[in-house]
């Protein structure tokens, strides 16, 4: 895929400020030693409330939930930041992004029981971070800015 | 020199490709960098606030067992709402709470009532008597005592009913008796029961009066029976954590501390059901308001005072003897502040106009000038804002349950004052923010439980509900029943006895006398009488 140059720095921007936000989610949660994502689920509403609570009253997947998403997290911003395998990173990060939007989507009429911190209908921050993720994924730029680039073969100029 | 040229053009795309390639690695850089000196920062604002703030480290409390040591037989003396919980911490519940609390259970994975049953230890002791005015109440303590689904051994006996406390205080083989009862009842079943030499738990509010109280005591003392007063409360880990938090100074000089109830529902406002099957036959009224200042005949009236007989001055002291008394006992466990020298009160019936005689909006002052403390108390029975308890200190406010920074406070959070003297310079140095908690206590927060009412969720923000012990979730008013029996076994003294129960119940009575009286009232210490 060709870009210009403008179209690069900006879909590399774009890329490099997601990975840094996914990174220090996944860090933070990994250094704090109380966090879990129970907080999140117990409040879930709408079509994955049903799976949230689920998860919420197995201790183990509860574990592994709060697991996934610690390391998840921390991957895929790491992946995204430093440019490798950063096509996986963004279809995990879309897919865990959409999870968090599904479990607490801000439909009419659903009432939540932690305080936002903004005013959304329909569309929030998961919403668009996901799409920028899907817009990473269809155009990518490791392979001309990031790790990638050692993986593939350099293009004959 | 053509090749030379291609050489230099190679490196030159070599190092395009190395330099494209590594291009983010410095925002990586930047961003380990910068996480580092959060993390550090984070670090040492931590160690600035913990480390000369709460010196001593909180291991958990640990349950020890006296419970193999000696088997104890039991009666219970007012089987209803309260007394069937205290008899569930003894080990016996109904097979229709049994069944009723596993099938919730099934259907709501979060409701965890049956696993905290289950789970909780074999108290080693038997349920082998009855006593309740009401037939349905008297058949279902005995269907506890004889339901096998409960944790630890199989029941060893059937309890026996019998009509009256007395009958069942005759029995020798009883050696301890919970009194349930309503309050107008347990100053004359106590005193009776220590005569008799069995050790009893009461519940609160210790007495309906304050004479009534003196003489309490006085037998207790005489007798030298373990006496444990109902402020399960004693048994509640955030009280014993923010004693401790006080202790070291964390909160400065402290002149004020507001205690809270808020309630907005007709449960909550005693309107409790009347049970279809009660009526002549079936309750034995003469006794229930023997004790009873005024007396009326059986009838509509009378099964309205039996089923809810905390809206009646008659057989209780309303919020005092019921909601103050836990948050009085709490503050007293956590503060030690004894009784008070002044008290005074006020209120009215201002929501439930429905023939009681208790207000259901009531305030209370007390004061302990010897302190430089003053306890505010106030109550309302139709407003469900949840305040929560304050402890003002001239460094620190401590939060006890109730709502802060748009969450819930389960335990307790400390937060510094801005105009603190102990923290001027953490507060300037930009260790301290005076926004948000400088020592949070939050017991099993990562513990989920599905507590539903609004009066369960009082309770439960109160600490009345459950507590932690060792990350597993216990219900305190087993714990307390425990405390009891093991204080029977070891000769000591349990965490709520005869002197902090007499606490209890002098400042009690002191704000109802004061509601009577409409003035300040004064309590003498020497002659141990309210003036």
């Amino acid at each position: 895929m060709n870009y210009s140059r403008y179209q690069l720095i900006s879909l590399t921007v774009l890329r490099v400020l997601v990975g840094w936000h996914f990174l220090y989610e996944g860090i933070s949660k990994l250094i704090n030693p109380y966090w879990s994502s129970a907080a999140y689920l117990l409040d879930s509403k709408w079509l994955l409330s049903g799976l949230a609570t689920t998860i919420v009253s197995n201790p183990t997947l509860l574990g592994l939930s709060d697991y996934v998403n610690m390391w998840g997290l921390t991957l895929v911003g790491a992946a995204l930041l430093l440019g490798l395998f950063s096509r996986y990173g963004a279809l995990t990060g879309m897919v865990f992004v959409l999870l968090y939007y599904l479990f607490a989507p801000p439909l009419l009429g659903l009432e939540y029981g932690r305080p936002g911190e903004g005013s959304y209908l329909i569309v929030n921050k998961n919403l668009i971070e996901a799409c920028a993720l899907w817009v990473l994924y269809s155009f990518p730029t490791s392979h001309i800015i990031g790790l990638d680039r050692f993986c593939v073969k350099p293009e004959s100029n | 020199m053509s090749d030379q040229t291609n050489q230099q053009k190679n490196t030159n795309v070599e190092r395009r490709e190395l330099i494209k390639s590594l291009a983010t690695v410095p925002v990586f850089g930047l961003f380990l960098v910068n996480l580092w000196r959060k993390m550090r920062r984070d670090s040492l604002m931590k160690s600035n606030l913990l480390s000369d703030l709460v010196q001593e480290k909180s291991a958990p409390a640990i349950i020890s067992s006296l419970s193999d040591s000696r088997h104890l037989n039991i009666g219970i003396i007012g089987y209803g709402g309260r007394g069937s919980h205290l008899i569930r911490g003894a080990g016996f519940a109904t097979k229709g709470w049994t069944d009723t609390v596993s099938e919730n259970a099934r259907k709501n994975k979060l409701d965890k009532q049956f696993k905290t049953y289950m789970t909780q230890e074999d108290l080693n002791c038997t349920l082998v008597g009855v006593c309740d005015l009401f037939d349905v109440r008297a058949e279902q303590a005995i269907d506890a005592s004889k339901n096998e689904v409960r944790s630890g051994g199989k029941p060893k006996a059937t309890a026996k009913r019998y009509r009256h406390y007395t009958e069942l205080l005759a029995n020798d083989d009883i050696d301890a008796v919970i009194v349930a009862t309503p309050d107008h009842w347990h100053s004359r079943i106590t005193i009776d029961a220590a005569k008799a030499g069995k050790h009893v738990y009461c519940e609160k509010g210790l007495t309906r009066t304050f004479d009534e109280a003196i003489k309490v005591y006085d037998t207790v003392k005489k007798t030298g029976i373990t006496f444990q007063l109902g402020h399960q409360n004693r048994q509640v880990e955030a009280n014993e954590k923010a004693k401790q938090i006080i202790k070291q100074g964390l909160l400065g000089k402290i002149n004020l501390v507001e205690l809270a109830t808020n309630r907005n529902s007709p449960w909550g406002a005693w309107v409790w059901g009347i049970h279809p099957e009660g009526n002549e036959k079936t309750i034995d009224w003469k006794t229930f308001q023997e004790p009873a200042p005024n007396k009326i005949p059986f009838g509509e009236e009378a099964l309205r005072r039996f089923f809810r007989w905390r809206c009646w001055f008659d057989y209780g002291t309303g919020l005092s003897g019921d909601l103050l008394s836990h948050d009085f006992d709490a503050l007293n466990q956590i503060m030690d502040i004894g009784i008070p020298k002044y008290a005074s009160s006020s209120g009215g019936i201002y929501y439930y106009k429905d023939g009681r005689d208790v207000p259901d909006v009531w305030n209370a002052t007390f004061e302990y000038p010897d302190k430089d403390l003053t306890v505010l108390y106030s109550a309302t029975l139709s407003s469900n804002d949840p305040r929560g308890n304050r402890i003002m200190g001239h460094d620190a406010t401590m939060q006890m349950g109730g709502q802060s920074g748009g969450g819930s406070v389960h335990g307790f959070i400390v937060t510094a004052d801005s105009e603190s003297t102990q923290y001027k310079e953490r507060i300037q140095d930009g260790i301290i923010n005076t926004k948000y908690p400088i020592y949070t206590y939050s017991p099993g927060s990562k513990q989920i439980d599905g507590v539903t009412s609004a009066t369960s969720k009082y309770f439960a923000n109160k600490g009345l509900l459950y507590t932690y012990r060792e990350g597993k979730r216990v219900d305190p008013t087993h714990l307390h029943v425990k405390d009891w029996l093991d204080s029977i076994r070891s000769g000591g003294q349990p965490k709520c006895n005869i002197e902090v129960a007499l606490h209890e119940a002098v400042a009690c009575h002191m704000a109802t006398e004061s509601y009577f009286k409409g003035r300040r009232m004064e309590w003498d210490p020497v002659k141990q009488r309210i003036i």
